[in-house]
């Protein structure tokens, strides 16, 4: 767990990890955590997205580094505003691999409720 | 004190088991991350950017064509077709399953591969050279002693949580193509008055602090190397700093207490270590010297080759740059780069590798290596067999010819990958060498190692590279820093950073502009660029990235 981002309604963000059992990136959502980032739930309180990250770090049957980062509000969804997050959510630029990869956009994962 | 494992297959077998039930453990809960996360890594497995990856140990680079096989086999099985040759002669895997890799490491010790201490505070893999036991300028095949380190500190109780991690290479040639000043510990095999032994280097390394290592011994008597080794990285053990993981490296130890202060310590260690060597490392060094014995060279004639060489220019030239001079009339080794122009560096499909393996059962003596510089090498084929070799290699798109020029850059997986990344890497090293070809100057450009790392870690290695390129994030946007002047090899060197850095898309302009002015500054074209740079200082180059803005 890390918390080095604090959101506020000028600088929101969202809660990113890793699949436990099969690696890849996976964002909170509304339902539990999910493969699109475009569905993640947008944080605008510190305070609830300490306690969304506490829930969090206890899914850890579920999830790998639980870590809250900004994001800001896009037509679509939640945007990432650094390259490190959006190479995270579409994947390594040599090859056709990762997230961009994902033919249902809205793809989740099973039912894994916050 | 050590002794030989009998059947270390069993052990490694062992070692996957237990991880097995680690995983296990984690999967049902009984085991936190940050319970798991150092038993993972002790089995080589990280967190990536986008997925688990799995690094496995090439002890030395040196792999057979069965254990080859089986790289592709969990390349197909288990990623995504391919494997990636690191810098440090291991594989790594980019997209394995948490929990597929129990399976995978049955499958490596099925084939007597593992991928312990590829990660943690340990002794990493050891590292030679990729010609070792062929190369025509070595005086004694390093491996046998790389062997006897591998095993000596595979498990070593008293070195699995070292302040930070440890790497040591060993060379056994006039030419130093191991890396020995940049290691933490570096070994150079020498004879003195008629008897074997060892330069010993210490305190090398790169990373956000790179230092040449300093000679701690300049004649180690071979009988000793394992007390020796001991006394040294027992010593680091307690003196090594561990309040501030970036002054954990050996490096930082010799350098702020001094060489002196350091080597009369580990004088005194060894004089006490000394005593618990009892000739268990003499008796394994035997059997690992026949281990390592070299194979029934053939004795025939080459004139295919020349005839072939004469017809076919693709042919000559692959053979001009991509081979290695060997010890044995009529044999060289074959260097397989894995730098296609436009491919990524070091990434291997499960076909290339099957086809390397095959090549080496059928032509290579079933011998293959992997090089530091992320490409392979067949050390053992007679010249008469490199047409069907290179026909072979051609088909599958190997033949590149392109050892040492431009376009054969060592470049870490950067951000594409890697989750300490600061930059990409990647592109960066695909641009320049599109660039470079599309330009039609890599032949001219001729010798140039140019090195690409993606953070100050350095595993790019860009600190040696002739021209190192650095990614760094300033302000949220990848920003490329240029260093000139380093050299892994003849002079070591640490290049020297040559200005402000520049944007993605000013990379390949600024290289541009800096290998033309060497085309031109040059005294001949058998001046290298690293030759040119040290003859005339870096003024004129550091002009070339950085010319004066032109004024109204």
């Amino acid at each position: 767990m890390s918390k080095a981002f604090a959101p506020t309604a000028a600088k929101p963000g969202v809660i990113t990890a890793n699949d436990l059992r099969e690696g890849h990136n996976l964002w909170m959502c509304e339902d539990g955590w999910t493969a699109d980032p475009a569905q993640a739930t947008l944080f605008e309180d510190e305070a609830i997205a300490d306690l969304a990250l506490l829930k969090a770090v206890g899914q850890s049957h579920l999830v790998v580094g639980p870590y809250i980062v900004e994001a800001r509000r896009g037509p679509n969804g939640p945007e990432p505003t650094h390259f490190r997050e959006a190479f995270r959510q579409r994947g390594p630029s040599n090859y056709f691999h990762g997230i961009q990869t994902l033919k249902q956009p809205t793809q989740q994962t099973e039912a894994r409720n916050v | 004190m050590f002794d030989v494992r009998p059947v270390e297959t069993d052990y490694v077998r062992h070692r996957a088991a237990q991880f097995r039930a680690q995983v296990d453990r984690r999967l049902d809960g009984s085991l936190t991350e940050d319970e798991f996360r150092p038993l993972r890594l002790m089995n080589g497995v990280y967190l990536q950017l986008h997925a688990y990856m799995l690094r496995v140990a090439i002890p030395y680079g040196t792999i057979s064509p069965d254990q080859m096989r089986m790289l592709a086999h969990l390349a197909e099985t288990y990623d995504k077709g391919y494997g990636h040759w690191t810098t440090r002669q291991n594989i790594q895997f980019n997209w394995p399953r948490l929990v597929d890799i129990p399976d995978m490491l049955d499958k490596l010790a099925s084939v007597g591969m593992h991928a312990i201490q590829t990660s943690g505070n340990t002794i990493r893999n050891v590292t030679t050279d990729a010609f070792a036991g062929a190369a025509a300028d070595e005086w004694m095949d390093p491996r046998p002693y790389a062997e006897l380190l591998r095993s000596w500190s595979t498990d070593h109780a008293e070195f699995q949580f070292l302040p930070r991690k440890f790497k040591i290479a060993i060379s056994g040639a006039q030419r130093d193509r191991a890396l020995v000043a940049a290691h933490d510990i570096g070994l150079r095999l020498i004879q003195k008055d008629g008897r074997t032994g060892f330069e010993v280097w210490v305190g090398g390394g790169l990373g956000r602090t790179p230092m040449l290592g300093k000679v701690i011994r300049d004649f180690l008597p071979e009988a000793d190397l394992l007390a020796y080794i001991e006394a040294i990285i027992a010593t680091y053990n307690l003196s090594g700093r561990r309040d501030n993981k970036y002054k954990a490296r050996i490096k930082i130890t010799v350098h702020e207490r001094g060489l002196e202060v350091f080597k009369a310590e580990v004088e005194e260690e060894f004089a006490n270590r000394r005593r618990d060597f009892h000739g268990a490392d003499r008796e394994a060094l035997a059997i690992f010297r026949d281990r390592f014995a070299a194979p029934a060279f053939r004795n025939a004639a080459t004139d295919g080759f020349e005839a072939e060489r004469v017809k076919n220019g693709a042919f000559r030239s692959w053979t001009d740059t991509n081979l290695h001079p060997h010890k044995i009339e009529g044999y060289a080794s074959v260097i397989v780069t894995f730098k296609t122009h436009g491919e990524t560096p070091g990434d291997a499909s499960a076909d290339q590798m099957r086809l390397l393996a095959d090549l080496a059962d059928r032509y290579g003596h079933a011998d293959l290596r992997v090089s530091h510089d992320q490409n392979v090498v067949l050390p053992h084929v007679h010249k008469s067999d490199l047409p069907a070799v290179y026909a072979a290699l051609q088909k599958a798109g190997l033949a590149v010819a392109n050892a040492g020029l431009t376009s054969d850059i060592i470049a870490c997986p950067g951000m594409d990958y890697c989750t300490l990344a600061t930059a990409r890497s990647i592109p960066i090293a695909q641009d320049i060498a599109t660039h470079f070809k599309e330009a039609g100057l890599e032949d001219e450009i001729g010798k140039l190692n140019i090195r690409i790392s993606g953070c100050i870690n350095a595993c790019g290695h860009h600190h040696l590279g002739h021209i190192g390129i650095l990614g760094l994030d300033r302000a949220g946007v990848e920003n490329y820093q240029i260093t000139l002047g380093g050299d892994g090899y003849d002079i070591p060197a640490i290049g020297e950073r040559a200005g402000a850095g520049f944007p993605a898309e000013e990379v390949v302009p600024a290289i541009d502009r800096l290998l033309r002015a060497y085309l031109d500054l040059r005294a001949d074209a058998s001046e290298r660029f690293i030759d040119a740079y040290r003859r005339l200082g870096p003024a004129p180059f550091k002009a070339a990235l950085y010319p004066e803005p032109a004024h109204a």
